[in-house]
C-alpha cells in the first residue's frame, strides 16, 4: 500500500495533522497502515550510500562475531540471554543486512527493524564500551532510527513526539504564552514561602540562562518553583527564555533529525539572544544529550560545542554546594540507606559521574550511600531510555526490561534512589508500580530543599515578626 | 625452484599486497571519517582525540586490561594465546629473519627458538578453542558464519603448517611450501577480508576512543575514558 493517512514517510508539522494522530488513539490504524506501508528502497539505499560512510562500515565489517557484546547488554542478559538479543546479530540482522541488500528489503523486514531498533536497543551504548573493536551499537541502532523513520516505520508515540517538536518547539503542547505563564504563577505562588523569589523570562546577560524539559511546566510545573527556589537560595542571576526553553529532544528518540536540528537551533537562539555567562540545563539526561553533546553537531557547530558553556544541573549543584552558596543542614541529611542512579547520557556519554557523588557527599550522612553494581561508566540503563519508556506498543518488553534495574536496586539495600534523569526516574517509578519492591526515588531538586539552611535575609518576613515577638 | 620463488619474488608480491592493501584501508578509512555524521570534531580537538584515542586502543592490547577482558576471562585467555602468537612469531622468528635478511639486507631481532615453539603452539591452541567456543555457546553460534571460520583458518593455517614443518614430520621440503604458500595466502588476503582488522583494530579503537576523548566527556571524567 502506498501511504497511510497517519503512517507515512512525511514527518507531521501542522498542529491538525498532530490533532489527528493523536486522536488515533494507541495507534491502531496507525499500525494498521504500516503493515501495509511501501518501502522507498532507492531512497532508501541513496541515503545509505550518502551517510554510511567509513567508520559505521567498518564497524559492520570488521566485527568478529565474538559475541563479547552479549553480556554488555542488560537487554540480552535480562531475556534469558535469547541469543537473538546479542547486540551484534541486533545490529547485524538489521542495519548490516540493509546494506548488504543494497536497501532492497519489504515491509516485514522494515517492521522487524523497527522492533529492534526501539524494543531490543536504548542507545545506551554499554555494549560498545565492551567491545575490542570498540563497535558502538547504540550509535548505529541511532542511525538505523533515523533511516527507519525516514521510511515512515517508527512508534506512533515517538512519530507524535518529534511532530510537538516541529509544531510546538516542545515535546509537549506547551506554548511560549503557557511556558512564560507558568512561570508568574510559580513565581506568585512562591512569594509566600519565598519572598522576592522571581522567575526572571528573557533577562539579557544574565549569569544563567536554564533550560528545561516541557513536561515541568507541563505536569510538574513545582519543579519550575523548585529551580527557581534553589537559584533564589544561591542567590544566582538568572534567567529563563520565553522561546528557546525547552531542552528535550524526543525527535532524537524517533530519528528525526531534522526536528533535532529546529530544536537545538531555537535554544541557541535564546543563548545568541541574551548572551548569559553559561547555560544550565534541568535534571534530564537526553535532554543533556541532545542540547549540549550531539545538538552542536546538528546545527553544523565545527567546535562540536554550544555557543555558551552550557551545563548540566548536577554540575551546577556540585559546584554551588562546594563552593557554600548553598548550606546542607547537618541534622537532615539523608539517614537511611540511599543509591544513585547515573544515567546513560550524561555518565557514560559525557563524564559526570564525579560531579554526582560529589552531591551525595553532602547531602548523605558518612556510611548511608551505596553505590549500585556496576555503577558510574559501566551502569546500566534504567530499563526505560532511548523512548522506551513512552512507547506503548513496546509496554511489555520495556516492562521485562526494567528487572534489570530492579534487581541491581534490590542487591543495594536502598530505600531511596536519586535519579536526576526523567528517563531514569520515569523507569524507576513504573518499576516500583509494577515489581512494588518498596523503594523511593527523587530528583535532586527538592532533596536539596528540603535540607537546605535559609539564610535570615530569605526567611518570609512574618517568621521573623513572630521570632521578635 | 619453487622454493625461490616463494621466497623471491612471491614473498615480495605477498608483502607489498599484504602492507600496500593495509595502507589503502587505513587512509580510505580516515578518508572516509566524516565529522558531521559522525559528530565528532576531529580536527579542532586533534590532540584530545589522540589521547583518547591512543589510550583506548593501548588498553585493549593488554592481558585483561578492560572492564571487557575481565568480564570474559575465558575468551580473554583464548584470544591472546591465539593473537601473541599470531603476532610476534612471524615478525620474530629467526629462520623468518634470515630470509629477509637475505633478501632485503635487513631484519628484526629474533627471539630463540624455544619461545617461539611455544608461542606458535600457543596460537593453535589459542584457535581451537575459538573454534570450540564458537561452537559451544549460543550467544556465539548466532553471530558465526562459514566465513568466520575461513578467516580463522586462513590464519592459523601457517602456524600448523610451520609447526609440521619444525617437527619434520613427513616431508620437510613439502611441509615448509606449504607454510609459506599458508602465509603469503594470508598475506595477500589480508586486506580484503575480515584480516584487515591487523590495521583496522587501530582505527577503529582510535575512533571511539577519540569520540568519548572529543565528545563524549573528555577531560570532564578525568584523564581518558575507563576502558
Amino acid at each position: 500500500m502506498p501511504e497511510g493517512q497517519f503512517c507515512n514517510k512525511t514527518p507531521v508539522t501542522t498542529e491538525e495533522a498532530l490533532k489527528a494522530l493523536l486522536g488515533d488513539k494507541g495507534g491502531k490504524q496507525y499500525y494498521e497502515e504500516m503493515s501495509r506501508l511501501d518501502v522507498d528502497a532507492e531512497k532508501l539505499w541513496a541515503s545509505l550510500q550518502k551517510t554510511c560512510k567509513s567508520r559505521t562500515l567498518t564497524w559492520l565489517e570488521i566485527c568478529a562475531h565474538c559475541g563479547m557484546c552479549a553480556e554488555s547488554c542488560f537487554l540480552y542478559r535480562v531475556n534469558e540471554r535469547d541469543p537473538e538479543q546479542v547486540p551484534a546479530f541486533k545490529i547485524q540482522s538489521t542495519l548490516g543486512e540493509m546494506i548488504r541488500r543494497k536497501g532492497q528489503v519489504d515491509n516485514a523486514f522494515m517492521r522487524r527493524a523497527m522492533e529492534y531498533a526501539w524494543a531490543r536497543c536504548t542507545c545506551c551504548n554499554r555494549c560498545g564500551q565492551f567491545c575490542p573493536h570498540g563497535i558502538d551499537m547504540g550509535v548505529m541502532f541511532s542511525y538505523l532510527r533515523g533511516l527507519l523513520y525516514s521510511q515512515g516505520f517508527v512508534p506512533w508515540e515517538l512519530k507524535i513526539g518529534a511532530g510537538m517538536h516541529r509544531v510546538y518547539k516542545a515535546q509537549m503542547d506547551v506554548t511560549s504564552e503557557d511556558w512564560v505563564e507558568t512561570c508568574e504563577w510559580m513565581a506568585e505562588e512562591q512569594q509566600e514561602e519565598w519572598p522576592g523569589l522571581e522567575i526572571p523570562v528573557d533577562r539579557a546577560n544574565a549569569d544563567i540562562m536554564y533550560t528545561l524539559n516541557a513536561r515541568e511546566p507541563k505536569h510538574y510545573p513545582e519543579d519550575v518553583a523548585q529551580a527557581a527556589i534553589l537559584f533564589h537560595l544561591a542567590g544566582e542571576n538568572w534567567t529563563v527564555p520565553s522561546t528557546g526553553w525547552e531542552q528535550t529532544s524526543l525527535s532524537m528518540f524517533a530519528g528525526d533529525w531534522e526536528a533535532c536540528k529546529g530544536n537545538v537551533q531555537e535554544v541557541y537562539a535564546a543563548i545568541e539572544r541574551m548572551k548569559p555567562k553559561r547555560v544550565i540545563g534541568t535534571e534530564c539526561g537526553h535532554a543533556h544529550r541532545a542540547t549540549v553533546i550531539e545538538g552542536p553537531y546538528w546545527v553544523g557547530r565545527p567546535d562540536g560545542k554550544p555557543p555558551v558553556e552550557y551545563i548540566h544541573y548536577v554540575e551546577w549543584l556540585a559546584e554551588t554546594l562546594r563552593a557554600g552558596k548553598i548550606r546542607i543542614d547537618p541534622a537532615k541529611k539523608i539517614r537511611e540507606n540511599v543509591t544513585l542512579q547515573d544515567s546513560c547520557n550524561y555518565v557514560r556519554n559525557h563524564g559526570l559521574s564525579n560531579f554526582t557523588r560529589e552531591i551525595m557527599s553532602y547531602i548523605v550522612e558518612d556510611g548511608y550511600f551505596v553505590e549500585m553494581t556496576p555503577n558510574r561508566e559501566c551502569n546500566y540503563c534504567c530499563g526505560g531510555g532511548g523512548g522506551f519508556n513512552g512507547i506503548g506498543l513496546f509496554r511489555h518488553q520495556r516492562n521485562v526490561a526494567l528487572r534489570t534495574k530492579r534487581d541491581q536496586l534490590l542487591a543495594t539495600g536502598a530505600t531511596l534512589v536519586v535519579a536526576p534523569c526523567h528517563n531514569c526516574w520515569d523507569a524507576i517509578r513504573d518499576l516500583e508500580e509494577e515489581y512494588r519492591i518498596g523503594i523511593r526515588w527523587t530528583f535532586l531538586k527538592p532533596l536539596i530543599i528540603s535540607m537546605a539552611i535559609v539564610p535570615d535575609h530569605l526567611q518570609p518576613q512574618d517568621n521573623d515578626e513572630e521570632d521578635a515577638e | 625452484m619453487l622454493y625461490t620463488f616463494l621466497t623471491g619474488p612471491g614473498l615480495i608480491i605477498s608483502l607489498i599486497v599484504f602492507f600496500g592493501g593495509l595502507a589503502y584501508r587505513l587512509a580510505m578509512y580516515f578518508k572516509g571519517l566524516d565529522w558531521r555524521l559522525e559528530r565528532v570534531a576531529y580536527k579542532p580537538y586533534l590532540a584530545e582525540g589522540m589521547k583518547g584515542g591512543l589510550h583506548s586502543a593501548y588498553k585493549w592490547l593488554i592481558p585483561y586490561g578492560t572492564y571487557g577482558w575481565r568480564a570474559q576471562p575465558f575468551f580473554t585467555l583464548c584470544f591472546f594465546l591465539f593473537h601473541t602468537g599470531a603476532v610476534l612469531v612471524p615478525v620474530f622468528l629467526i629462520g623468518h629473519n634470515v630470509i629477509l635478511q637475505e633478501r632485503f639486507g635487513f631484519s628484526f631481532p629474533s627471539m630463540s627458538q624455544v619461545p617461539a615453539d611455544i608461542l606458535a603452539v600457543a596460537t593453535v591452541i589459542g584457535a581451537i578453542l575459538i573454534v570450540l567456543r564458537r561452537i559451544a555457546l549460543a550467544e556465539v553460534r548466532i553471530l558465526t558464519t562459514t566465513y568466520d571460520y575461513c578467516i580463522l583458518a586462513l590464519a592459523t593455517l601457517p602456524f600448523i603448517t610451520g609447526i609440521i614443518a619444525r617437527l619434520h614430520i613427513g616431508s620437510y621440503e613439502f611441509w615448509l611450501i606449504c607454510h609459506i604458500l599458508a602465509g603469503e595466502l594470508m598475506l595477500i588476503l589480508t586486506p580484503f577480508t575480515k584480516l584487515s582488522h591487523i590495521a583496522l583494530y587501530f582505527a577503529s579503537r582510535w575512533q571511539l576512543g577519540a569520540d568519548y576523548g572529543i565528545k563524549r566527556g573528555g577531560h570532564r571524567r578525568g584523564p581518558c575514558f575507563p576502558w
